[in-house]
């Protein structure tokens, strides 16, 4: 699994299989149980609200079981804006948060990875802004950066890199260390340029880390909609499909509205990351 | 080693303005705690003062949001940790039919945007009639803690050496004695390790607990809120306390794992 790359450096040592299944029952049922009431039900919750109608009482958030498939197309018509904003703004922020990411994960795995205390201190800053409410940190740079960039797309954009930077340095960097050095060294004794060495050795070898920390901050970008509300960094010019699910289904109570958006987006999101993960070669990853 | 060198300036250059774009916002509200109450807003820089630091509670509701959060992130901590290390160790140590499909329950929640995560739980807490709350927040924090604890757990439970508990065993300990005094201390770095991921993860949620939470306020809801009018310094305050307990505890931890090593080169 791509995730697992956090913890690309552990050796998994050959545990035999214990034969006691029950034992195994017994472990597993009460998590697996949550699970399946409180993420696989409520996918299910949610499809069926998509494709709910308005109740005959025609009450503000009073719908009833209906199969209305036309949902989704209103939702589509209403709503495509703010859907493809989203992926534009995901893919952008995606692509330069790796720009930024890639050589900060390359200095701390590779420059730095025979001096314990340097690399020490600079990876509890990269994990630091976990430690600080994100809505604080995005609401400082709203005071921070210049009042005219407030509410573009630019400043969307800057907030969603800004927010996954840490998700996207993590699992590069587990990659990056675990690279063996003598492989680069090859490669530059057989008079490749440091440009070639880094296209053929080292960045297909870190590539895992790639892929994970894409991921992980593709699919949050996309989904978001703190940054992009008006209160944030956003305007009404920048709203995304995250923020559309929120005022639809918290605000004005049309919940077959909101659920078929969220439906629509997870549909969108898999397609995108199967292409995606074919087209990386990192099949096997996942 | 100059060859390993990744466009020589290009990799520190980057590195420092990612670092700087990075850690710039954490000290803005690490300052702005210390600014001069005076007017409503915390917008404007207006002279230091450790007021709000005297007074962290001095805001309405800011304490009252703070103290949802701690018990939430508490409650949803202990029992993630406890569905989670339990799965881990199954996962790792037994082979079962199925095994692959539980992987994948487990990984695909955090695959999944939080708006969608939480309009889900919110739509079925609607349809079954359930009153949203402190409760629901709760229910809805265990259920992606769990995820991340046991990706967490499972690499500690993969590394750990079999022949450890295999020499328990062989010294007559029974089953239950080899898992409480051997196999469960040893995995206690990574279960300590996987119950403050969750704590911070269940901490500064924002997205699912606004869809769950009804009436009931958290801290980063709090802030949410107070967004369009302005955020009170005591906010700034209270995430200012919280940065330097996580961080003094990650140095800790760091100083032991460090000495650890250095005892173990001794031996």
């Amino acid at each position: 699994m791509a995730f697992t790359a956090f913890s690309a450096n552990t050796k998994v040592a050959d545990q035999a299989p214990r034969k006691r299944g029950w034992i195994a029952l017994l472990l597993l049922a009460p998590g697996i149980a949550y699970m399946l009431l409180f993420f696989v039900t409520p996918f299910i919750q949610l499809a069926i609200t998509s494709l709910q109608a308005p109740a005959e009482s025609g009450g503000i958030g009073q719908y009833v079981a209906a199969v209305q498939f036309s949902n989704y197309w209103v939702a589509i018509q209403e709503y495509w804006p703010q859907l493809l904003r989203s992926f534009v703004y995901a893919v952008i922020a995606t692509v330069v948060g790796l720009i930024l990411s890639y050589p900060l994960a390359y200095l701390l795995g590779v420059t730095l990875r025979n001096r314990a205390m340097l690399q020490g201190i600079l990876l509890i800053l990269v994990v630091a802004p976990f430690f600080i409410s994100l809505l604080l940190r995005t609401l400082a740079w709203k005071s921070i950066l210049p009042n005219e960039f407030i509410g573009t797309d630019g400043a969307v954009i800057f907030g969603l890199i800004y927010n996954f930077i840490p998700f996207m340095v993590l699992p590069m960097f587990a990659s990056l260390q675990a690279l063996d050095l003598r492989l680069v060294e090859a490669g530059s004794d057989l008079y490749a340029s440091p440009v070639t060495v880094f296209r053929k050795v080292t960045l297909p070898l870190s590539l895992p880390g790639v892929v994970s920390g894409t991921l992980l901050s593709f699919i949050p970008m996309s989904g978001d909609y703190v940054v992009a509300s008006r209160s944030f960094l956003g305007s009404t010019d920048t709203a995304m499909v995250g923020n559309v699910i929120e005022s639809n289904f918290l605000q004005t109570q049309n919940y077959p509205m909101a659920a078929a958006l969220s439906i629509l987006l997870m549909v969108i999101i898999l397609v995108i990351v199967a292409t995606y993960v074919r087209k990386s070669g990192a099949e096997d990853l996942l | 080693m100059k060859r390993f060198t990744l466009g020589k300036a290009f990799v520190p250059v980057v590195s420092i303005i990612t670092l700087i774009y990075l850690l710039l916002p954490i000290m803005y509200v690490i300052a702005f705690s210390f600014n001069e109450k005076r007017g409503r807003n915390n917008i404007s820089w207006r002279g230091f003062s450790l007021e709000n630091w005297q007074n962290p509670c001095g805001a309405p509701q800011v304490c009252e949001a703070f103290g949802n959060s701690i018990l939430v992130g508490v409650v949803a901590t202990i029992a993630a940790t406890v569905l989670g290390t339990m799965i881990a160790i199954a996962l790792v140590r037994y082979k079962f039919k199925g095994r692959s499909t539980v992987s994948l329950l487990l990984f695909t929640p955090m695959a999944t945007p939080e708006v969608v995560l939480g309009a889900g739980l919110a739509a079925q807490f609607l349809l079954a009639g359930v009153e949203k709350g402190i409760g629901t927040i709760i229910l809805a924090h265990t259920m992606f803690c769990i995820s991340y604890v046991v990706v967490a757990v499972k690499a500690r439970v993969a590394s750990l050496n079999p022949a450890i508990e295999e020499a328990g065993r062989d010294l007559y300990a029974s089953p239950a004695q080899v898992f409480w005094r051997i196999t469960l201390p040893m995995l206690t770095p990574g279960i300590i390790g996987a119950a403050l991921l969750s704590f911070a993860l269940s901490f500064d949620d924002f997205i699912i607990t606004n869809f769950n939470s009804g009436t009931a306020t958290t801290f980063p809801k709090f802030i949410y809120i107070s967004a369009m009018k302005g955020v009170p310094a005591q906010a700034n305050v209270l995430a200012s306390m919280v940065f330097i307990a996580a961080l003094l505890m990650v140095i800790f931890f760091q100083i032991i794992n460090i000495n650890r090593k250095k005892r173990l080169a001794r031996v």
